[in-house]
């Protein structure tokens, strides 16, 4: 016998693990699932693997003091060697792992493997993507730069919704008054010890439930789940028909790891590390906070949700989502487990991903923020210039200098929290300006305090002017009536009844 | 159930066994759920609402609104520049005074002073609030948190208190201001 073969026959006398290791590796699955769509699972695993080492690299150099930490994400990045590459790589492989686990959940469902027996198993697996999205969330944190500083303000205050006891759960959250050492203490406690033990255990159970019920076979429209027979069913399906696991299966998931495992190190390598954006100072006030991009869908929502219905949804409509995820192979236990059979199942991951698609997108490019220099920063068109009395003139110059511009654009550049102002005057006669520029509506705050009546009065005859050539101003048919103008053209008696406010 | 006859001895001894584990669990836990809990268990440290300056009221002319700093009475060593917080003082004439906390009432990014527009306004989810801090448009469902304030030998000083939340207007002791109608 060989030195290797007589060493592993030593230790194997000991630990007696070669048997169970090659059973399971050899246990029997349907032939159908030896397939590139079941590879999702193990990648993910790969993923987190990658994340373990890199973090506990990561953490050889990291100072988790809100004095220091981002000092030494400088450190890691400048002065390390790799240091740069292994932060581009937790970075990325945090990128790839939330994907992945959304992919493989989505995998999971459109083939209906949460159904009879396997409930538990995709139980532990709506833990494992909260765990996976708490360790993505501190791991921003971690990054402790504006960004991280100020999603921790955003944090808190969602928190602090919570009826009765929500203060104290911010004070528990930031571990003091302000967000501070103690804060950062708390996430880098959550990423480094307690949300990864979580995942480890959650993911062995969700293993062991796997190895147990065998994995879920190919479905097939018509083959239904029924309690009485499945287990019968899936036992012919794997014994007469089956394959074992290794090597039919385990070699598309070793593929399938390594390439994303190279598709994380080449992303790493071309595209770099994450930040860190500026310092966590909070007195520098020039900076537009964003979430990194899985959050981005819900800074979306909580910019669209009307202000009343925040903290309902927020609170009853989050658990809800989670409770409706665990509940789901209880509601649906049973029955067809194709898509081609479960349009609602379909519609509804489609409907989820399209809108998670829209708000992250909306996410990106935030127009629901003013842009803060837009005011200072975008010229004027000068095709709305051209051709202006000195009244319309002095306005334009109201317009920048009062900061409309921050929120409205013109010719394409500006703010895009209220309407754009190229046509405004098709929409509005000159008192419904006047009022809205005094007054303030809906989203639009009154400049009544702010503006000299004949600073008032060279906007709105700016205002007045925005429109394009082919289309008149808005005009107020009473004023005809009233005054006697706009030259013999009488209007009917309709256009009294009907004048605006 | 089984009978009392069918318990053995070292069964017994077991259950005993667990119930002291179970004791000595419950004794051991107080401290570590007070340990977690430490922010709360020890009440509002008195240190937060001791009276900071913002500096000589030379430094805030009438009728201006500016960006001041202090560093927070509850700071650690440790907390390094994350314990210098902003906030925005007005000064409306010669005594009376508005100083605003910098986050957002919506959900406490830092809000931008416009003095042209006479608009404070947010970068995240475009809260706007005017020159006296009251709601004027966007998410936010009240006007900004203010500091209490008071003059004393030429110099403003505030109450710093918690870090203000959307959830928390009442641990901040200026209490809540009516929306500007």
């Amino acid at each position: 016998m060989r030195l290797t073969s007589r060493i592993a026959a030593w230790f194997d006398q000991r630990l007696g693990l070669a048997a169970p290791v090659r059973e399971s590796l050899e246990h029997p699955i349907p032939r159908s699932t030896a397939s590139w769509a079941y590879v999702f699972g193990s990648a993910a695993m790969t993923a987190f693997g990658l994340q373990l080492v890199t973090g506990i690299l990561l953490a050889l150099v990291y100072v988790p003091s809100a004095g220091d930490a981002w000092n030494s994400l400088q450190t890691i990045n400048h002065q390390v060697a790799f240091g740069w590459y292994v932060r581009a790589l937790h970075g990325w492989g945090s990128n790839f792992m939330v994907a992945i686990v959304l992919i493989h959940m989505v995998q999971v469902s459109l083939f209906g493997a949460y159904k009879y027996p396997r409930e538990l198993t995709w139980i532990a697996g709506v833990c494992l993507l909260l765990f996976t999205l708490g360790m993505a969330f501190t791991g921003q944190v971690l990054r402790f730069d504006q960004d991280a500083y100020w999603g921790l303000g955003l944090g808190a205050s969602i928190v602090s919704h919570v009826p009765f006891i929500g203060p104290a759960m911010v004070q528990v959250m930031l571990g003091g008054p302000i967000i501070g050492a103690a804060t950062l203490a708390r996430f880098f406690a959550l990423h480094v010890f307690i949300v990864p033990g979580l995942l480890i255990g959650f993911m062995a159970v969700h293993l062991l439930l796997v190895m147990k019920l065998g994995i879920s076979e190919w479905p097939m429209p018509g083959r239904v789940v029924r309690r009485e027979t499945y287990l019968r069913e899936y036992h012919d399906l794997t014994h007469r028909d089956g394959v074992p696991f290794a090597p039919y299966a385990i070699w598309k998931d070793i593929v399938f790891s390594a390439v994303i495992l190279l598709a994380i190190g080449v992303c790493a390598y071309v595209l770099g590390p994450f930040g860190p954006a500026g310092e966590p100072d909070p007195t520098i006030i020039q900076t537009s906070p964003r979430p990194d991009y899985f959050f981005l869908w819900l800074y979306a929502v909580l910019a669209y949700l009307p202000p009343a219905a925040e903290t309902p949804v927020l609170l009853i409509g989050g658990p809800l989502i989670v409770l409706a995820l665990l509940l789901l192979p209880f509601l649906s236990g049973e029955g067809e487990k194709s898509w081609k059979r479960r349009p609602v199942a379909v519609m509804t991951i489609l409907l989820v991903a399209v809108s998670l698609g829209t708000l992250t997108h909306l996410g990106t490019y935030t127009p629901w923020s003013p842009q803060m220099e837009a005011w200072s920063g975008a010229p004027i068109p000068s095709k709305v210039l051209e051709g202006r009395t000195a009244l319309e003139r002095s306005g334009a110059a109201v317009f920048q200098a009062k900061q409309c511009r921050n929120c409205h654009a013109l010719g394409e550049s500006g703010g895009q929290r209220g309407p754009a102002l190229d046509s405004v005057a098709v929409r509005l006669t000159e008192d419904q300006l006047i009022r809205q520029v005094i007054q303030g509506d809906g989203n639009m705050p009154a400049y009544g305090n702010n503006l000299s009546p004949a600073e008032t009065t060279a906007l709105v005859a700016f205002l007045k002017t925005l429109h394009p050539p082919t289309q008149t101003p808005a005009r107020d048919a009473s004023r005809a009536v009233i005054h006697g103008a706009d030259n013999g053209r009488a209007p009917g008696p309709s256009a009294t009844k009907h004048a605006p406010r | 159930m089984s009978a009392p006859n069918d318990i053995t001895r070292r069964a017994l001894f077991a259950k005993l066994g667990l119930v002291f584990s179970g004791v000595v669990g419950a004794l051991l836990s107080a401290p570590i759920v007070g340990f977690l809990l430490s922010p709360v268990v020890r009440g509002r440290n008195g240190r937060y609402e001791s009276w900071l300056s913002l500096g000589e009221l030379d430094r805030f002319p009438a009728g201006e609104t500016r960006l001041a700093t202090f560093r927070h009475p509850g700071a650690m060593p440790a907390d390094g520049v994350t314990a210098d917080v902003p906030c925005y003082v007005r000064r409306i004439d010669e005594a009376r005074f508005q100083v605003f906390a910098i986050n957002c009432a919506h959900l406490g990014c830092p809000v931008r002073w416009f003095p042209q527009s006479g608009l404070f306004l947010c970068p995240c989810h475009g809260g706007a609030y005017y020159a006296d801090g009251a709601r004027a448009s966007g998410p936010p469902e009240r006007g900004l948190f203010e500091y209490p304030y008071k003059v004393e030998r030429g110099a403003l000083l505030i109450r710093a208190g918690e870090m203000p939340t959307a959830g928390t207007s009442a641990a901040n002791s200026a209490g809540e201001r009516p929306p500007c109608a």
